[in-house]
């Protein structure tokens, strides 16, 4: 098998989550590049929780339906998936809980009884099925001893027996490969934010707990001493941006983390960030809306609400990665460009980027030129809003010498007291727009804001964006079709687009919403999209879905 | 700064009579004071919210962040963590950090994050023209309660009391000795200050009059106690028309939120790429 998919499924509570990404870190061992989705819904306790974990010889960051291998912690999860299994699938089942006779393809384990007998929490039910998992499929013990050594942080040698107990009471059915190549860190999205923004400088993290994004706050805080940041869990999303242009003040590079309706409440902030000139990064993680939605799962519903939120006309960044390497890659670049043009920058992420585990290519996403802030130099009495030709009035933090920094809300002088005659606010304002043309000027002509994949001869597009790419790719690539991305959402990469978009005949917009955003947004310059594809469930689309529907654009386009 | 002027070529808009005087002059000498005992002036950053206190930091040449209203608090409690060695004072309205920003200034008292704030109470939305505040008496008829304000007061000494602050005083804008007095020992301690200034709004709510009969300044009040404090806070309801003591009512020692950020080693000089290539080598096998 080079490509495969298994399927990992229990109530909320059996650490299904933890089982996923321990079998992916042992595929990851083995050489495989590895894709793992998460499905669970917004509670603590039962529920079905499920886990896809694709893993192939060439890269993947999207999953598919067909499962080769099915590992169920319960009877809902056979049934439930049940239609998705290959005829010629394999299952490794907890016997107590699932009757099922099928001695060629299928391996039960007792686990209570395993447990019971090893005087075992509930909790390492999964344990015993990761043991079972690879004797199945012929993984040796001595990877399976080093992977929970690795990850399990407490009570190592029980898990370890259990896992053993598991391993001992299966069989071989099938064998995975090893694959030779050097095997890639497994990041989730928001993990591969975290290290982005601390590859540009990172120095302070705010944010208030709300799914996708929560993961991030963990992260950072999990390598606050690591990476020197201070990172706060602040008293609410108001308090979370407000701080971060605390920091900005002084100098210190900070960012944010939320989701939509967290997003709502720091919008006089992002105001503020245009006013004041304050760099701040916003990690937007969207999930399905309006208001509370569908909280643990995935929706591209923001993308206008990212380019307008805020009062009053300022000028932003909005970008939004469609995978591991590009989170990891943008989100340092927002950073720099945010500090450079003294403008807030946001980070348009999902809960399928955030959350989803990809194999990381480091060497790739790394590969990036950051512009450098522009500072004061000592000279006359300083100026914060220092009127110049591309806007940028250069910086200098408390504490400094001779200087004395003044930022402010209201419409500011050049020193940053407050004004309200009507010269100087014209002035100040087309200042601050300025900084957004020359943005977009060294943007596009230093980055790839639109990314083109696939066939580039073929007269059918797929234009999507964020976690969609991958998906996309993979899809209209087997297909023969050309895809459209851009990264860059705002200043508009206009030039780029027009780029991409030549020989293009028939354009197809992928998208997980309702309404089809990024078509209203290219509209604007002219441009038209001729078929939507949309999905709004709150799941993601996997390669089968997308073939399928992408099919039928392609027999549409060909009828005489 | 080379030289001190911490005048601005900012016009005063204040109304004649105006209580914000009073607190304006009075820092401005204690800032004065502590920069010639050896802070740097370039150390201190004021942060102010939106009202008519707000306009204070236009008046002062010194750093500063105007910042939104009821937002003062998270500004100058990212500065403060941002560097320590900076001595951060935010200026609210009742408005603005007993209304709009209440959270954060119970949050500020409860991390005991090392900045002072001080509080303009005139008891009334003075800059959007009357209307009744957090701690306006009961009863109070500005033009969003026509009929009389339907609410009680809080008593915000109270609230901080409780909430963990370790420094609690009132003042009153009528004279500037003892707003000075307590400006500075508010600076100078190492924890989160809050003074309640009964500032005086003489355009929309002007009790100068009502104030200079009931104010006094605590005497053999200790400090240190507790539960004296608490009994001193309580004397005043901010709604009945007792005795109203000045004065500091409570300051202890304890540790500051800022100093529970760790300093690690990461510094512009250090390789963030290879850095980030060894955490990730851990996730490795």
């Amino acid at each position: 098998m080079k490509d495969f998919t298994i399927l990992i499924g229990g109530k909320a509570g059996d650490g299904i989550d933890r089982a996923s990404v321990i079998i992916g870190q042992i595929l990851s061992h083995l050489g495989y590049y590895v894709y793992i989705h998460r499905d669970y819904p917004s509670l603590i306790r039962g529920g079905h929780t499920f886990s896809i974990i694709r893993a192939s010889e060439n890269k993947v960051s999207a999953h598919r339906d067909e499962i080769d291998i099915l590992i169920a912690l319960n009877l809902e999860t056979l049934n439930l998936h049940r239609k998705n299994l290959k005829e010629k699938c394999f299952y490794i089942y907890d016997a107590e809980q699932i009757k099922f006779e099928d001695q060629v393809c299928g391996i039960g384990i007792p686990i209570n009884s395993i447990l019971k007998e090893e005087n075992a929490p509930d909790l390492m039910r999964n344990s015993c099925l990761i043991g079972a998992f690879c004797k199945t499929s012929g993984i040796e013990w001595e990877i399976v001893e080093k992977t929970l050594g690795m990850t399990i942080p407490k009570h190592l040698e029980l898990n370890l027996k259990i896992a053993k107990r598991g391993f001992d009471t299966s069989r071989q059915l099938l064998k995975i490969e090893k694959i030779n190549r050097e095997p890639l860190p497994l990041l989730t999205g928001n993990e591969a934010i975290g290290l982005g923004l601390i590859m540009a400088g990172l120095d302070a993290y705010a944010g208030y707990p709300m799914t996708p994004s929560s993961g991030l706050l963990h992260f950072l805080a999990s390598v606050a001493p690591e990476f020197n940041l201070k990172v706060i869990h602040a008293e609410n999303e108001i308090s979370v941006i407000m701080m971060a242009l605390g920091f900005a003040y002084a100098g210190k590079k900070a960012a944010v983390g939320t989701s939509g309706g967290g997003f709502c409440l720091m919008n006089e902030g992002l105001s503020l960030s245009g006013m004041a000139e304050l760099p701040v990064v916003i990690v937007l993680g969207q999930r399905t809306g309006p208001s509370t939605g569908l909280p643990t799962y995935t929706g591209q519903t923001e993308l206008f609400y990212a380019i307008h939120a805020g009062h009053g006309e300022f000028s932003r960044l909005v970008v939004a990665p469609g995978d591991c390497e590009q989170a990891f890659y943008w989100s340092a670049l927002a950073l720099a460009l945010a500090w450079k043009y003294q403008i807030p920058a946001i980070i348009l992420s999902d809960k399928t980027l955030a959350e989803s585990l990809y194999s990381f290519d480091f060497e790739k996403a790394s590969k990036v030129n950051l512009p450098k802030i522009i500072m004061w130099e000592n000279g006359d009495s300083y100026k914060r809003y220092l009127n110049t030709k591309n806007g940028i009035s250069p910086l200098s933090f408390v504490p400094k010498y001779s200087a004395v920094i003044k930022v402010n809300s209201y419409e500011h002088d050049e020193y940053g007291i407050t004004t309200e005659e009507p010269e100087t606010t014209k002035l100040m304002q087309e200042k601050r727009l300025r900084k957004s043309q020359f943005l977009l000027d060294e943007i596009e002509k230093n980055y790839e804001c639109v990314k083109i994949y696939g066939n580039v001869e073929s007269e059918i597009a797929v234009l999507c964006w964020g976690s969609n790419v991958p998906v996309c790719i993979e899809s209209a690539t087997r297909l023969g079709l050309k895809v459209i991305q851009p990264v860059i959402i705002h200043p508009f990469p206009l030039r780029q687009l027009e780029y991409a978009m030549i020989g293009v005949k028939e354009l197809v917009l992928v998208e997980c919403n309702a309404t089809g955003q990024m078509a209203e947004l290219i509209k604007h310059h002219r441009f038209t999209v001729k078929t939507k594809i949309l999905k709004y469930n709150g799941r993601p689309f996997s390669v089968n879905d997308l073939e399928q529907l992408l099919q039928v654009v392609i027999d549409e386009y060909i009828k005489p | 700064m080379s030289t001190l002027n911490l005048n601005t070529y900012a016009k005063n808009t204040w109304c004649i009579g105006c209580g914000n005087f009073a607190i304006l002059n009075a820092i401005r000498l204690v800032i004065t004071e502590l920069i010639k005992e050896g802070t740097p002036a370039e150390n201190f950053v004021l942060v102010s919210g939106i009202g008519c206190h707000a306009k204070i930091v236009d008046y002062i040449n010194l750093n500063s962040f105007y910042s939104l209203h009821g937002r003062v608090i998270p500004v100058a409690t990212a500065i403060k963590i941002a560097d320590p060695s900076l001595k951060v004072i935010g200026f609210s309205g009742d408005g603005d950090s007993y209304g709009e920003g209440l959270e954060h200034l119970l949050f500020a008292a409860k991390r005991n994050i090392d900045i002072t704030m001080i509080i303009h109470n005139n008891r009334v939305y003075g800059l959007t023209t009357g209307q009744f505040t957090p701690t306006s008496p009961s009863g109070y008829k500005g033009r969003s309660t026509p009929y009389g304000n339907k609410e009680k007061p809080f008593n915000p000494l109270e609230l901080m009391l409780a909430s963990n602050a370790s420094f609690v005083a009132r003042g009153f804008s009528h004279g500037i000795d003892l707003l000075k007095k307590i400006f500075k020992e508010a600076i100078l301690h190492k924890g989160f200050s809050l003074i309640d200034v009964l500032q005086v709004c003489v355009t929309f709510y002007n009790m100068y009059e009502y104030y200079d009969k009931r104010v006094y300044v605590m005497e053999n009040h200790n400090e240190t106690d507790f539960d004296q404090a608490m009994k001193k806070a309580k004397e005043w309801d901010y709604n009945s028309d007792t005795k109203i003591p000045l004065g500091i009512f409570y300051r202890k020692k304890e540790i500051t939120f800022e100093d529970s950020f760790q300093t690690g080693i990461i510094s512009e000089t250090i390789d963030r790429k290879q850095k980030i290539y060894e955490h990730l080598m851990k996730k490795n096998l």
